[in-house]
């Protein structure tokens, strides 16, 4: 296989057979570099749905409060109803094991200054649970954690946005920051993949927000994660009896949407996941389809490839090919001719994906990109093929009595 | 130097079958420069293709130098071919993508030799029939005469025992035939044994001995007086 000579002929026979060695290279690049084009698209568009719905947990349930729509069990409609801590205790005592995370949320807006830097930010007040929640992630120092809840610290946890803007290039961490007048010391740096407004947040423990803001012990909101064992039926039937109950809790008609709103993720991820599911269903068949294009191509251009050769064959037979030197120097050719042009195609497919990447974005493409070792293994894929359809027809090729090959017709 | 016993050779033609040659015996000393001749449908291409291990015979018996040549596995063949035989077609036959030397020298290659060994061979034997000059000319750029000569010169590169043509001249015009027939008459003079295939008879008259079939046997067998090719070149 390493002989010399044996590479020699087969690289004259490729160098004088320009067009026949171009046409059947062209079949394998352009097999190769559709397929990663194809590739390198679905994958922007998952990576587009990926990052849509990378801010929350995907096991969120949200729950709200507002004002009756309805009467009920003597009330008027028009009462608000309100959260405090002591529903977070309960809905944890209720469901016990069905809840994964828990957290409440109070609201602010604050003008926070440091040094000469002013600007306006909203905070959250949290329980220690809401980084799981939100997908948090704590670049430097630490965050809101449950002795900080307990002692009702003056502490912060600062998005990587607030940081910029107010601490310019420094860092922050222990230095205190003035929100509202009152001085609280940075303990924390975040960052969140759920784009910039979330980086523009400032965490802060619940109990503390409650102490200095009103003096009470009132919720915006309570959020939680589902136990993630349970699967779409069981997350569904859960939010639905924390409906039911929490109405109960308040006295709220079971047909009143407005007094407590439950809004379950699993609904919409349910979505996402079909939708991703179909997605790659599809790249399966965007791989094997082209690749299945390309094998048919390179059998039709191997047989081909015999047909035109049969006299070549023939009168090397009759100077005494055996049929192995035969079969080899056939189906070399064609493998040398498809590793190069499977080369070309890579390159092409993976350059072009590379290249018209960045313009893609706004058709909901975002950072198209195909793993080298797929690509690689697309076209070791056809050219083991290619080389398995060859061998049929090579092998009957040097099986074909020289008297047939030289008939002259 | 080669010896037939009793050939017999049939093609299956749909249902029945055509029996080509019905029993040939001949025998062919080494020097001997030999015409086979017969109108077409004979049997002589049949009988050329069975000497040259082109095809095989149904039954009967064939030596060559001294081997039988019987049951051979494409690879035996293959050697045999490489090492016995020298093939002349009408057509010529070279590969038209290797330029004169490479075609040449391709037989050498299928006898594992050296590339420095197969030019030098190869460059001899393409003088030996005047075309040296023309060793890196593709065969297209070759006139007819030159062509049959690039492929004699082929022929003779591995050296073999015996020489097979096949109507060598019958794509050539009268004159070149004569060139060619010069050449081949020179080869044997040097003692290469020559077997060949014609259906013209001054070709044939120009060989030493001349053996004509009729329906698959061997109707006559004569040695002739060889009229030189010389004095019409």
């Amino acid at each position: 296989m390493f002989d010399r000579d044996l590479w020699r002929e087969i690289f004259q026979s490729i160098n004088m057979n320009r067009t026949r060695s171009l046409l059947s290279g062209f079949t394998v690049a352009f097999a190769i570099s559709l397929f990663a084009i194809l590739f390198g698209i679905v994958n922007g568009l998952v990576n587009t749905f990926d990052s849509a719905f990378a801010d929350d947990a995907s096991n969120s349930i949200f729950v709200q409060s507002g004002m009756t729509s309805k009467a009920s069990n003597g009330l008027q409609a028009g009462r608000r109803i309100q959260f405090k801590n002591e529903d977070q205790a309960w809905i944890k005592e209720e469901f016990g094991d069905k809840v994964q995370y828990i957290t409440s949320r109070v609201y602010l807006n604050v003008i926070a200054t440091f040094r000469n830097e002013k600007s306006n930010y909203s905070i959250r007040a949290v329980n220690p649970d809401h980084q799981y929640l939100e997908n948090t992630k704590v670049t430097y120092g630490r965050y809101v954690n449950e002795s900080d809840i307990k002692n009702k610290t003056k502490v912060v946890v600062i998005g990587r946005l607030v940081e910029e803007d107010l601490f310019l290039k420094t860092t922050a961490i222990g230095k205190y920051i003035n929100l509202n007048g009152i001085q609280y010391k940075v303990v924390g740096v975040f960052s969140d993949d759920g784009g910039d407004n979330e980086e523009r947040l400032i965490y802060m423990p619940i109990s503390t927000a409650q102490q200095i803001y009103g003096n009470n012990d009132y919720v915006d909101q309570i959020n939680l994660t589902y136990n993630p064992e349970m699967n779409f039926d069981a997350a569904i039937g859960f939010s639905n009896l924390l409906t039911k109950k929490m109405k109960d809790r308040f006295m709220v008609s079971q047909n009143d949407q407005r007094a407590i709103r439950v809004r379950n993720l699993a609904n919409e991820s349910k979505a996402i996941n079909q939708f991703t599911f179909i997605l790659g269903f599809l790249v399966l068949v965007i791989g094997f389809g082209t690749l299945i294009a390309g094998i048919v191509g390179i059998s039709n251009m191997m047989i081909f490839i015999v047909k035109e050769r049969t006299k070549e064959i023939g009168i090397r037979k009759a100077l005494g090919a055996s049929p192995k030197s035969i079969v080899s120097i056939i189906l070399l050719e064609s493998i040398l001719v498809t590793i190069i042009a499977g080369f070309v195609g890579l390159v092409i497919g993976m350059g072009v994906v590379e290249f018209a990447g960045p313009f893609l974005e706004k058709y909901f493409i975002k950072d198209p990109s195909v793993s080298l070792s797929i690509v690689v293994g697309a076209a070791i894929t056809l050219i083991l093929a290619g080389a398995i359809a060859g061998y049929l027809p090579a092998k009957k090729a040097s099986r074909i009595k020289p008297i047939v090959a030289l008939r002259d017709d | 130097m080669l010896k037939i016993n009793k050939l017999h050779k049939s093609y299956p033609i749909g249902d029945s079958s055509l029996h080509v040659l019905k029993g040939i015996d001949l025998s062919v000393e080494a020097g001997e420069m030999v015409a086979i001749m017969g109108s077409s449908g004979s049997g002589k291409s049949t009988l050329l293709n069975i000497i040259g291990m082109l095809d095989e015979a149904d039954e009967g018996e064939y030596i060559l130098d001294n081997v039988p040549i019987k049951n051979l596995t494409e690879k035996k063949a293959a050697i045999y071919r490489n090492k016995f035989l020298g093939f002349i077609f009408q057509s010529f036959n070279l590969i038209n993508y290797k330029n004169a030397l490479d075609n040449v020298a391709l037989p050498l290659y299928y006898q594992g030799l050296k590339r420095k060994e197969r030019i030098e061979k190869g460059l001899f034997h393409l003088e030996k029939v005047g075309l040296k000059d023309w060793a890196h000319h593709l065969p297209n750029e070759l006139s007819g005469g030159q062509k049959q000569r690039v492929a004699i010169a082929r022929a003779l590169a591995a050296d073999p025992k015996l020489l097979l043509a096949d109507e060598p001249t019958g794509a050539l015009d009268t004159k070149t035939s004569h060139e060619i027939m010069d050449f081949i008459q020179s080869l044997n003079d040097e003692g290469k044994t020559i077997l060949m295939v014609t259906h013209e008879e001054d070709i044939a008259s120009m060989c030493k001995r001349i053996v004509r079939l009729k329906d698959g046997v061997i109707i006559e067998d004569t040695f002739v007086e060889q009229v030189r090719a010389s004095q019409y070149v």
